[in-house]
């Protein structure tokens, strides 16, 4: 379903007041070579957050997070860090810590050695007892607390990125960022993982920072998610939002699956749009606040369109589409239609199974009639 | 199918084992022989048992000395060039240069150790470095046939046994680990002391260690650069089998030499056995 209530479609939820921010990207550009790693990054992060950067590989969430951490320093703008530039400020002395992608544990330290690492780096030097408590409480806390004397090369890859998660947080950090943490694990781990990391942001009360390329993840995980594509943000907000309102095309195709018309705008009045659809149909659809172009990319999501026999009554406020179904998979819970719309071209619709049985299976090849509601399409902006 | 499997591997050893009794054993078993014989008048060997050739060591002290010290002050001196050197060419210079900057390294090792030392005499004589130093207010330093000479010629020339290993161990070096530890709050010295170092010490003792039991038993550079004045325990060996014909005091010295490895790689072998067990605390500090 896309949004509900078009007056909240403008609402500047991705907006973080002043006193809220931990961490900002003030026009964060980062080059290397002729490659635009990070392209005029503008983005505040919330005190106590779970931030996620989401996108395909190569579109520069890691040099995003790499410049959070200190390891790149923007080739423009700023990284502002409690509110002061940190862009002059090396890794070593920077309140942040990092999960990295294969956990770079030292191989010469135990796991407790491991562990203590960043305690050790204090100055004035910590006393030998609190350090060792310390380690103990956080390998606790990552349950592996009798795992202080084992070698790196004794753990599993579950275990290992334990140590790595408990070698970040004993520094308490501001912020913690972590780059595909779960990438290396299989599902099941991943799953268990990724609830005691959500549990652990719980408890600790700090700043998580994920980067990932797997959608679900970004989505049962954070508070907001923060699309990138192409070195740019395409979108900031939370999954309900992100799922709701994409902006763009890049978003709707990204987050879930997205039906995707050309239309033309004839009316906009109160957040709504009037579009003409390719076979001559009239459907009133949200708008997008500020734009004025005459023709205009609208997206539908599969579960909010609906099928119908062709003598079955259409509902008020919904248009009939006629087509064809080219393909049906059956998935359980819903049944996954492919399907030719008359003027307008390929479709998904998606019904759920208590449809299915009440008014039965669409056969390949039957002709049905999509409806679509007014008010559950959206108009989407024209690129990121 | 066991019994052909056993066989079939003794076969294959054999050539090794040939080889090393033959070439090793063989020769130490004479060697040791002869150093408990005598004199003939004439030179060369006459069999006998007598401990006098071992009692008569005290006579080569000089060269067990220059060799006891040069040894282990050219290893640490091959070790301190070799390690920023290797250091640079593993983790600093970018891949294209790399293998460029590695064959300059091993190219020296293209001409024969023989024309490259000539070639010292001349940068340390009279014309070279010490000409260079008089212009600029240093009058009447002699550099060649000296302790330093010998040194510059040792370490010039085992340079890139050195360089090698180090190199390896050091390629081989995660560089994210260097970033955790920056992440983790080391500034970039503390994180070579605790991370580089310790991870790279696997190079650092072969390339010692080779480096050290080649030097014992050096001859050409010290009597080249040396000019007969800084000899060897092998310059010693070369005189007493060679000139002097005395074979049985010439096979003592030589077993003393061997001797002296033996207790030395022993040593080394304890402490690469401590450190392995005890890498942790290498990195405590
Ligand atoms: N050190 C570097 N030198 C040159 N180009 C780089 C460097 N680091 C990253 N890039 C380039 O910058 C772009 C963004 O890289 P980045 O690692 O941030 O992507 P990513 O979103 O993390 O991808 P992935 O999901 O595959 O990890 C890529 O095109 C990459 O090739
Ligand atoms: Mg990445």
């Amino acid at each position: 379903m896309m949004i509900q209530n078009p007056s909240m479609a403008d609402a500047a939820s991705t907006d973080v007041a002043p006193t809220e921010v931990v961490a900002e990207f003030a026009g964060a550009t980062k080059r290397f070579g002729a490659v635009l790693a990070a392209d005029r990054i503008n983005l505040r992060i919330r005190r106590g957050e779970f931030l996620s950067f989401l996108g395909p590989s190569g579109c520069g969430k890691t040099t995003a997070l790499r410049m959070l951490a200190g390891f790149e320093a923007p080739t423009e703008g700023a990284v502002l860090i409690d509110g002061k530039d940190v862009s002059a400020v090396p890794a070593h002395k920077r309140p942040v810590n990092m999960v990295f992608q294969h956990y770079a544990l030292f191989p010469h330290m135990t796991v407790a050695q491991n562990v203590g690492y960043g305690l050790r780096q204090r100055r004035p030097r910590l006393p030998g007892a609190e350090i060792a408590q310390k380690v103990d409480a956080a390998l606790a806390k990552v349950r592996l607390a009798d795992f202080g004397a084992r070698r790196i090369w004794e753990l599993s890859g579950g275990q290992q990125q334990r140590v790595a998660l408990a070698r970040a947080i004993i520094n308490e950090p501001q912020i913690l960022l972590l780059d595909e943490p779960m990438a290396a694990l299989d599902a099941k781990l991943r799953g268990e993982m990724q609830r005691e990391l959500l549990e652990l942001q719980r408890s600790l009360n700090v700043t998580f920072v994920l980067v990932t390329h797997d959608q679900e993840e970004a989505l049962s995980m954070s508070d907001r998610i923060c699309i990138m594509g192409k070195g740019r943000i395409a979108q900031v907000g939370s999954p309900q939002e992100l799922y709701d309102r994409p902006r763009n095309r890049y978003v709707a195709d990204f987050v879930g699956r997205a039906n995707i018309v050309a239309a033309k705008i004839i009316a906009r009045q109160g957040g709504i749009a009037q579009a003409v659809l390719g076979n001559g149909a009239t459907i009133g659809v949200n708008d997008l606040p500020g734009d004025t172009r005459g023709k205009a990319e609208i997206a539908i999501r599969p579960e909010a369109l609906t099928l119908a026999r062709g003598k079955d009554a259409v509902p008020e406020d919904t248009v009939a589409l006629p087509a064809r179904v080219t393909h049906r998979t059956f998935l359980g819970d819903r049944t996954e239609y492919l399907l030719m719309a008359e003027g307008i071209g390929p479709l998904q619709v998606n019904s759920p199974r208590q449809a299915a049985s009440a008014i039965g299976e669409h056969d390949v090849g039957a002709h049905v009639r999509v409806l679509w509601r007014a008010g559950t399409g959206l108009v989407l902006a024209a690129d990121i | 199918m066991a019994m052909t499997q056993t066989r079939g591997r003794a076969l294959l050893l054999t050539p090794a084992a040939l080889w090393y009794a033959a070439l090793l054993l063989l020769p130490l078993a004479v060697v040791l022989i002869f150093s408990f014989g005598e004199r003939t008048p004439i030179g060369g060997y006459a069999p006998g048992f007598t401990l006098a050739q071992y009692a008569n060591l005290p006579a080569r002290m000089a060269a067990f000395r220059n060799t006891l010290t040069l040894a282990p002050v050219g290893t640490l001196a091959a070790l301190l060039i070799a390690y920023p050197l290797a250091y640079f060419l593993a983790v600093r210079v970018s891949v294209r240069w790399k293998t460029l900057l590695l064959v300059l390294v091993i190219v020296p090792f293209w001409t024969s150790i023989l024309i490259r030392s000539y070639a010292w005499i001349f940068l340390l004589g009279g014309k070279g470095l010490p000409a260079l130093l008089a212009s600029i207010g240093f009058e009447d330093i002699r550099l060649l046939n000296s302790p330093f000479a010998v040194l510059v010629g040792i370490v010039y020339g085992y340079l890139p046994l050195m360089v090698f290993p180090i190199y390896v161990a050091l390629e081989k070096l995660d560089l994210r680990l260097l970033e955790a530890a920056a992440d983790l709050g080391a500034p970039p010295w503390r994180s070579f002391v605790q991370i580089t170092l310790p991870l790279s010490m696997p190079g650092v003792l072969t390339g010692s260690m080779l480096v050290f039991i080649l030097l014992m038993g050096e001859f050409l550079i010290p009597a080249i650069l040396g000019g007969g004045k800084v000899f060897f325990v092998g310059n010693a060996l070369v005189d007493l089998f060679l000139q002097s014909r005395n074979w049985p005091f010439g096979s003592a010295v030589a077993v003393a030499l061997v001797v002296i490895m033996l207790i030395t790689v022993a040593i080394y072998t304890r402490v690469v056995k401590r450190y392995a067990a005890g890498r942790d605390d290498v990195a405590m500090m």
